[in-house]
């Protein structure tokens, strides 16, 4: 930055600072600083300011006119992501299971010009044993399963009927596996080995069994986004993906807030909140400043751990006992409260609008001292 | 709130100032009001609640009488001594006076009483609590299972817990540390064996199958040390044993009045009620046990899981304390956190634009009914005096007149006479409202702060309050029906916030956006549109129409015979004003010293919460002079359209034959698309799209040709569709219709599409009887490819049904969550504030952004959000 400029840093936002630089002459650059900082002062909140009930309301008023269902037919080939009101809460339940986990992995060159996309996105791909099975027979006589391989898929992932063998062995309990010319023979260990059922069991316990790729990724998606390829997938495994050695772990990045949380930390998880409501309320044509979601994940993310807005997340961490119980479930604070002889200080808005008192925000925040004449 | 509950909670007022005892009984004296200007300043405040357990010493220390006989009332009706409706309690008749403080009904608060327990009872919302207890405690010496070394360091270890990470974590490392303390079998203080205890719910406790009885469970409670107490969380002050209750607390007559119905027969509250039962068995055998912990479970809380609910005679259970306080018809948020006002109206709106965007008409008959305290001074009693004079029935009166002791007059024929001798300063005089008072107007939905805002009156006749169609988007509100409410500040506080905080005007800048949610609609945005795309006026036209809309500086006008419509605009902006912008198509516009140079004027610019031509506006001059400006705007455009005339026909969505063929030929190239698709997909020839199968991919195919081809007739339809229609004149300046309703009406409705898909519903693989099985051709699928002029048929329509339904079941199935999500929203971030040191803070001081929004820009004083560097470097 200009020497001009640095005499204003700290008086103005470095945003504003960045955009003057980049627009404007140098020569202009102080007046207009010197404009900007008059205007900045005049666009100043004010102490006091019920900030968080603003962003609330810019939060909620749009979200009436969101739709429930949203119809995704603009792009043909993405994926189905949940999007509009239920994506919304979602996110601001801080839910450790969303309803469509999905991952963006960017990739290093030279996969990301496109050579190998497909083979690196079925790499990524979790395959199960079921689907590089061409046949499954059931013998009877010797009380086992035989699963004929598929030779083509299995080089199409690039695995051999021996690594195929370790993993099911490792998958599976109770098990005994043998392999003979890209047939698995697979037999009950234990009592009940010749017992029909047991071996039905085992048969579509085997099906389900992992055998390559990475856990929790069942579709993946190589789409050509501006001039570079990335994979989409549904199902997401951060932790795994970024481990893999062609991936750019700087880019790639998951709609997982949760799962955003536990590997990246509480940082990346705000602005993961952040980037998430944003690309809904724009994906819905509707207009809600960025401050006002900055302000619902700060307060999710403030305590250094992801917490929803609901009566187990955020609410239950309230001092008030009257703001705890006012909200939901009061019977179960107000004796929560009397057992260990809580105090309730008042100092915050429910409390003082239910004895009638000024609530100590806005007007309400400054206190005048005045001797009472008598 | 917490005394009804339980045996708990003693409210702690901490005064401001020392002489606190004595205060209370001069203050006495001093009168009060339902109205605070009189009231003296407020110099007690309660600091602080806290919450905790009655013991039955205390119970009975707070009680005020014994109660001793179910009965209520002697044969005169009069309440028994020592009975339910004991007047020692607090009354309920308006002739009685309660016996504790001398008072009548309704300034005596009302005394608690309390009745003797023949046997302990266990209080249902502390059973976990004692479960827990007795498992951990050691039956023989009462010690908790744990080792004297152990429990200190356990102790600490919660303080810091609860120090770092709250109360609620605290709770839950208890809870930790208290189930494995559950399979201990041997005590490590006296090394007496454990035994098993369960619960069969919800009040009976076994100890390896045998039942512990109450006096039995409250000994073994009593042997629990103090310093073993904190292990189970329980406050110093707590005693566990008073959990079993031996004394139970009688709540006030006062907060279980009995009503008396027509007949002349009374009906007691239901806490009464069951209060009776549990007065009622004087001598207790053991049968009788079970019941009366029946009765007092049930009293303290009617819906546990598996008890039947103490029910009427009449079969309808009963409501009991906690029913009393839950959800959200209970005390809480139905009557502590939300509250009823006095002075107040509700009725139908309708429009008025002749009235300022900041009034609001109020019929007389309201203006009647409502008034405003005026005190007395020698400067204005003459002026006061009239009001009076005019009484209650002629406007503008006065409805009552208010002694400096308080008491309230009404004033009425006879006593006008009277009252006007009386009147001297110091008097209040509740005089009607008149023009220019201010008043809160609000429509439910209350979803955003503009929902409420404060509009000066303007008495008018009839019946519907009036407002400028200009507010009625902040408010959401339509004239199809909708009611609003009004509320009338009575105190000089109150008024002045409504004014400074309140007004429309200060309420132009949405805090959502940053941009104007006032703005121009429908009619006034058509006529500026016109005015500035196409009309001329002639000099005298242009005097009227200004005149018309209430702007009477002509000096703007330009000193020619034919003015257009862009020099007649130019006439509302400040000659000052310099704006450039984009108009809804994209066209730049100007204005230049308050003349508009070039460009329209249209829903971009004009409209609500978009544009920032009315942002600009705001800026220069403030918000008075913008709402003024917004005004002028819109009387103008309205003025215009009425002197144009303006309506719209059938035969505005007529289309040149040739504009039909192309449509027809570009549905037509669809469908045969479509067939193509479907043959290829049963030719397995289709190119599968990667991560689908082949049916979603050609499902996918097909609605992306129909959408195209709908897109395609739409765009046909707007391109040769008469541009000098006054539909097309709505849909070119915003004001109201898309061009997807012209193409909708003119040429095609398109694919009705059900949660992102082409109908699949219906019968087995096709969507009605009248279609093959397995046929996927758009028309068994839901496209409807007539227009609405040309009508649907029967298949179509059906399918315009069903979508019809499927957007009404989405609107009634989101309304309810979004509340939800809204009422979440609030609750978690209402305490949140601006400190004076710039930091976003919640109620506890703990910050949450060190500076709000990362610069600390209030969003409803940035233009759109942030500061415009751009227009700063261009002023320069």
């Amino acid at each position: 930055m200009n020497p001009t400029l640095k005499t204003f840093e700290g008086k103005l936002p470095l945003s504003i600072l960045q955009e003057i630089e980049e627009k404007c002459l140098p020569a202009k650059q102080k007046k207009v600083a010197e404009l900007a900082l008059e205007e900045y002062a005049r666009a100043k909140v004010e102490p006091g300011e019920a900030v968080g009930i603003v962003g609330a309301e810019s939060m909620g008023e749009p979200g009436t006119q969101m739709t429930l269902n949203t119809f995704h037919f603009a792009g043909v080939a993405e994926m189905n992501v949940t999007m509009g009101l239920p994506r919304i809460i979602e996110i601001l339940d801080g839910r450790e299971k969303i309803s469509t986990p999905m991952m963006e992995i960017f990739l290093k060159e030279p996969y990301n010009k496109g050579q190998d996309v497909k083979k690196v996105a079925l790499m990524i791909k979790e395959t199960k044993l079921g689907e590089l099975v061409k046949e499954f027979i059931i013998n009877l006589v010797e009380a086992r399963i035989e699963a004929v391989l598929n030779e083509e898929k299995m080089k199409e992932i690039g695995i051999t009927a021996a690594q195929i063998v370790k993993q099911v062995d490792a998958g599976v309990r109770d098990m005994i596996i043998k392999e003979k010319d890209n047939v698995l023979f697979m037999k009950v260990k234990g009592k009940d080995e010749k017992h029909l059922n047991e071996i039905y069991k085992l048969k579509e316990a085997v099906k389900e069994t992992y055998v390559k790729g990475v856990k929790g990724i069942n579709q993946v998606l190589p789409v050509k986004r501006k001039d570079e390829f990335i994979i989409i997938t549904s199902g997401s495994n951060l932790k795994k993906i970024l481990t893999l050695d062609f991936v750019d772990t700087a880019r790639t990045t998951t709609n997982s807030i949760q799962e955003i949380a536990a590997v990246l930390g509480i940082e990346a998880a705000r602005q993961a909140i952040i980037n998430e409501v944003y690309k809904v309320i724009e994906a819905q044509g509707l207009n809600v400043d960025i401050r006002h979601i900055m302000l619902i994940a700060d307060t999710m993310c403030a305590n250094g751990k992801l917490r929803g807005i609901t009566r187990y997340g955020i609410i239950s961490g309230k001092s008030s006992v009257l703001a705890r119980a006012s909200f939901e479930t009061p019977i179960k604070h107000l004796i929560d409260a009397a057992l260990s002889g809580e105090k309730d200080k008042l100092d915050s808005v429910v409390e003082n609008v239910m004895i009638n008192q000024p609530i100590p925000i806005g007007t309400g925040l400054p206190h005048l001292i005045m001797k009472d004449e008598k | 709130m917490a005394e009804e509950k339980e045996p708990t909670a003693v409210v702690s007022e901490e005064q401001l100032d020392a002489e606190s005892k004595e205060k209370t009984s001069d203050e006495k004296k001093i009168p009060t009001f339902d109205r605070d200007y009189h009231e003296p300043a407020v110099t007690k405040r309660i600091a602080a609640i806290s919450f905790g357990l009655l013991s039955p010493k205390m119970i009975k220390q707070m009680a005020v009488c014994k109660v001793v006989t179910p009965e209520l009332y002697d044969k005169e009706g009069y309440p028994v001594d020592g009975g339910l409706m004991d007047t020692r309690m607090g009354v309920i008749d308006p002739g009685l006076t309660c016996k504790t403080d001398g008072k009548r009904l309704k300034d005596t608060p009302g005394y608690f009483g309390h009745i003797e327990l023949a046997r302990p009872i266990i209080h249902v919302k502390f059973v976990d609590v004692v479960l827990t207890m007795l498992r951990c405690a050691c039956r023989e010496c009462g010690r908790v299972l744990i080792p004297d070394n152990k429990v200190q360091k356990i102790a600490k270890e919660l303080d810091r817990i609860e120090q770092e990470e709250g109360l609620e974590r605290r709770r839950e490392a208890i809870k930790d540390i208290v189930i494995n303390l559950k399979t201990t079998s041997k005590c490590p203080h006296c090394k007496a064996k454990q035994q098993k205890i369960t619960i069969e719910k919800p009040t009976t406790f076994l100890e390896s199958e045998k039942r512990i009885s109450p006096i039995e469970i409250r000994t073994r409670l009593e042997k629990l040390p103090d310093q073993d107490l904190v292990l189970f969380g329980l406050h110093s002050h707590i005693r566990p044993e008073w959990m079993i209750l031996t004394v139970l607390p009688i709540p006030p007559v006062t907060m279980r009045p009995s009503i008396t119905l027509e007949s002349g027969e009374r009906s007691e509250d239901d806490l009464t009620h069951k209060l009776g039962d549990i007065v009622a068995p004087e001598i207790i055998i053991e049968d009788l046990w079970d019941l009366l912990q029946y009765h007092i479970t049930t009293f303290f809380d009617n819906n546990i899981a598996q008890l039947p609910p103490a029910r009427h005679r009449s079969g309808q259970p009963l409501k009991t304390l906690t029913e009393r306080i839950k959800s959200k018809e209970g005390r809480i948020r139905h009557n502590l956190a939300g509250k009823r006002t006095n002075f107040c109206a509700r009725t139908v709106i309708s429009p008025d634009p002749l009235i300022r965007i900041n009034e609001v008409g109020l019929p007389k008959l309201i203006a009647m009914k409502l008034t405003v305290p005026e005190v007395i001074t020698a400067w204005n009693m003459k002026y006061l005096k009239t009001f009076v004079e005019n009484g209650p029935a002629k406007y503008p009166g006065a409805n009552y007149i208010i002694r400096p002791d308080g008491k309230k007059k009404k004033i009425t024929d006879e006593t006008k006479e009277a009252s006007l001798e009386e009147l001297q300063p110091g008097y209040v005089v509740e005089r009607h409202l008149l023009d220019g008072d201010v008043a809160l107007v609000n429509r439910q939905p209350s979803l955003h702060r503009m929902s409420m805002m404060c509009h000066r009156i303007r008495v008018l006749p009839y019946k519907t309050l009036r407002l400028n169609p200009a507010v009625c988007h902040p408010y959401n509100a339509d004239f199809d029906g909708d009611e609003m409410n009004l509320h009338v500040p009575q105190t000089e506080e109150a008024r002045a916030e409504a004014e400074t905080l309140m007004e429309v005007q200060t309420q132009l800048i949405s805090p959502r956006y940053g941009l104007s949610v006032i703005g121009c609609i429908q009619d006034a945005i058509s006529g500026a549109y016109l005015a500035t795309t196409s009309l001329t006026f002639t000099r005298e036209e242009s005097i009227d129409l200004l005149s018309a809309a209430n702007i009477e500086d002509y000096s703007q006008l330009p000193d020619k015979e034919k003015i257009t419509g862009k020099e007649l605009f130019s006439c509302i902006f400040p000659k000052d004003f310099d704006f450039t912008g984009k108009s809804k198509k994209g066209e730049p516009v100007r204005i230049q010293k308050g003349k508009l140079i070039e460009g329209t004027l249209d829903a971009a610019n004009l409209g609500a919460g978009s544009g920032m031509l009315l942002r600009g506006l705001h800026r220069k001059y403030g918000a008075d002079e913008t709402l003024t400006i917004l005004g002028n705007l819109f009387n103008l455009g309205n003025e215009i359209l009425v002197k144009y005339g303006f309506s719209t026909s059938l035969s505005d969505t007529d289309l040149p034959q040739k504009a039909q063929d192309l449509i027809q030929e570009a549905l037509d190239q669809a469908e045969k698309d479509v067939t193509q698709l479907i043959d290829d997909f049963h030719n397995n020839t289709l190119e599968i799209l990667p991560g689908r199968t082949a049916a979603e991919t050609l499902e996918l195919r097909i609605l992306e040709v129909l959408n195209k081809a709908r897109n395609k007739s739409g765009e046909f339809a707007t391109q040769y569709a008469d541009q000098n229609t006054n539909l097309v004149v709505m849909i070119n300046s915003g004001a109201k219709g898309k061009p997807l309703n012209l193409a909708q009406m003119a040429a095609c409705v398109g694919q009705q599409a059900m949660r992102g898909k082409r109908i699949e519903k219906g019968y087995f693989d096709r969507t009605l009887t009248c279609f093959k099985k397995g046929d996927l051709s758009p028309l068994a699928r839901g496209f409807i490819r007539n227009g609405f002029k040309h009508g649907l048929n029967p298949k179509e329509f059906f399918f315009g049904a069903m979508t019809g339904r499927d957007s009404l079941m989405d609107t009634a199935l989101r309304t309810p969550k979004s509340g939800y999500l809204y009422r979440r929203l609030a609750n978690a971030m209402q305490d949140l504030r601006v400190e004076y040191d710039e930091t976003v803070r919640d109620s506890s001081g703990k910050i949450i952004q060190f500076q709000y929004g990362e610069d600390g820009i209030d969003v409803s004083k940035s233009e759109k959000g942030m500061l415009n560097v751009q227009r700063l470097i261009d002023s320069v």
